[in-house]
């Protein structure tokens, strides 16, 4: 790998007042065709074009993103790296990405400052206790770590936690999955970014794609906002605007795109060293390495794409982090944003081949995408290149709205919906 | 965030109603004919618009009746709102 990173290289650099550091990835023009393109700068996408040119060797390809990379739900998300999901085939697939997280900073040569820290998800009804506790077997039958904890092990592993029998919906237990943790967003996109660069792949910004060409059956090309590109293999990783990009190739998509809220305090000193995540009363959080409180929101009840959200869905979220975390209650939050999500009926993705020829599908991801990127980028690259699924992404094709065979994760997924 | 102008009761914050999706999907009028793609096109495929969107709501926490809107989904402005029935005011 050329420029690699290291403790010389930072050394090296340090003489010169790190003025000369290079470019991580180029700022390419695009060509006239490739042999394939990836429609959506974010992490999903960046991760799919590296694992086309790593493992595939499919190096003629570009990815094309409208605004900037990570610019998107790549760098909006809460960071959230779990794999406690309920059927075989999600454990399959978000635990694939799990075991790749682990060797992700190494793998890329960036420290995607992968942090396992655990996740913690509350219970507060004797019906969550129930949905939580099977979801703890069905995860340790497939092999991924999980413990139900009761209240007093919350209280001991998350000591500023309101444990009262007293509060409005009071803490019954959680589960725990201590491999799970969080990751810093930005670097898993530049991170992928600069490996796709160095393995040939053209990254092409402020690209917006118009419209989408077909010659009956088969994809031929995309109109962009920088001219016609041609190419036989299209995978969009769009988000939110899956259905937008989906409509352009005469495709309907069964999704919705919703604002889905985040939001972050003024940075205090260490006080929460895991994620906690409470369901019920949508609440999460989590304290980033700056000293923030990062937390997570509902999504708003209705389709926009106004990437805002509304004020009585932070309001929500709040009233319950005060109350389950008295201690923050003179902490001031500095921002808030919103991020447009592409929702499934069954909460689950779709990482799938569609009914036209070279055009694909990875969408769907809905509220919590982030911790799948490595394992959808690897799953999406291999469908690509094969034009058949991985086992492990078989059963997120788009047929299982046709047949029925859905993947209902509403209970893991988090954010109700 | 946004103000709805319910058909029945006026204007009142979006919070007291419920988003009911995609309005004038109509139900097949002989479901046993239908096959496995046309259940999957009624029950799932939305065309989930960025911009103007027809869709219903409901008055939830109000009168609790139904009735259609024309949302802008890019800005969330209201163009029209019209009765459960009525045809829409703007070409569909």
């Amino acid at each position: 790998m050329k420029n690699k990173y290291s403790i010389f290289s930072l050394i090296k650099n340090a003489f010169s007042s790190h003025e000369n550091w290079q470019r991580a990835w180029r700022d390419p023009e695009p060509k006239k065709e490739y042999d394939a393109i990836i429609v959506g700068g974010g992490g999903h996408g960046l991760a799919t074009a590296y694992y086309l040119a790593k493992k595939h060797k499919m190096t003629n390809i570009a990815v094309v993103e409208k605004g900037w990379i990570g610019g998107g739900n790549t760098g909006r998300n809460t960071t959230i790296i779990r794999s406690n999901y309920l059927w075989d085939a999600s454990a399959g697939l978000y635990d694939h990405a799990l075991k790749i997280w682990e060797g992700l900073s190494q793998e890329l040569n960036y420290n995607v400052m992968f942090s396992q820290r655990g996740v913690m998800n509350l219970a507060h009804n004797l019906q969550d206790v129930r949905d939580l506790k099977r979801r703890t077997h069905a995860n340790r039958l497939n092999g991924i770590d999980a413990v139900w904890l009761n209240t007093d092990e919350v209280k001991k592993f998350c000591p500023i936690i309101n444990t009262s029998p007293d509060i409005r919906y009071p803490v019954l237990g959680g589960t725990l999955q201590k491999r799970a943790g969080t990751a810093r967003h930005d670097a898993v996109a530049w991170g992928y970014a600069r490996g796709a660069d160095q393995l040939g792949v053209d990254i092409i910004q402020n690209c917006e794609v118009k419209g989408i060409k077909r010659d009956g059956d088969q994809i031929i090309g995309i109109e962009t906002s920088k001219g016609y590109i041609k190419s036989k293999k299209i995978g969009v990783v769009a988000a939110g605007h899956s259905s937008v990009i989906a409509n352009m190739a005469g495709l309907k998509l069964p999704l919705e795109s919703k604002p889905l809220q985040a939001l972050v305090s003024e940075p205090v000193k260490p006080i929460i060293d895991t994620v906690v995540m409470s369901n019920a009363v949508h609440a999460y959080v989590s304290q980033s390495d700056k000293g923030e409180l990062v937390i997570g929101a509902g999504t708003d009840s209705y389709v926009s794409y106004t990437q805002k959200g509304s004020h009585n869905i932070v309001e929500e979220t709040l009233r319950a982090i005060l109350e389950l975390y008295p201690i923050f209650s003179r902490m001031k939050m500095l921002r808030q944003w919103g991020g447009i999500v592409d929702i499934c009926p069954d909460a689950s993705p779709i990482i799938s081949k569609t009914q036209v020829k070279g055009l694909y599908f990875n969408c769907g991801w809905g509220t919590g995408g982030f911790k799948a990127t490595p394992g959808s980028g690897d799953l999406f690259a291999h469908t690509i290149a094969n034009d058949e699924p991985h086992k492990l992404n078989a059963a997120f094709n788009i047929n299982r709205f046709v047949s029925g065979d859905l993947v209902d994760e509403h209970g893991a997924a988090a954010v109700a919906h | 965030m946004f103000i709805i102008n319910c058909p029945y009761c006026g204007e009142r914050d979006q919070t007291e109603f419920s988003s009911g999706g995609e309005a004038h999907i109509v139900r097949p009028k002989q479901p046993t004919e239908l096959s496995d793609d046309e259940w999957a096109e009624f029950l799932f495929m939305r065309k989930n618009i960025k911009g103007i969107q027809f869709e219903r709501w409901n008055h939830i926490h109000g009168c609790r009746k139904w009735f259609n809107v024309v949302r802008d989904t890019s800005n969330d402005k209201i163009h029209a709102v019209y009765k459960m029935g009525e045809k829409p005011p703007v070409n569909k």
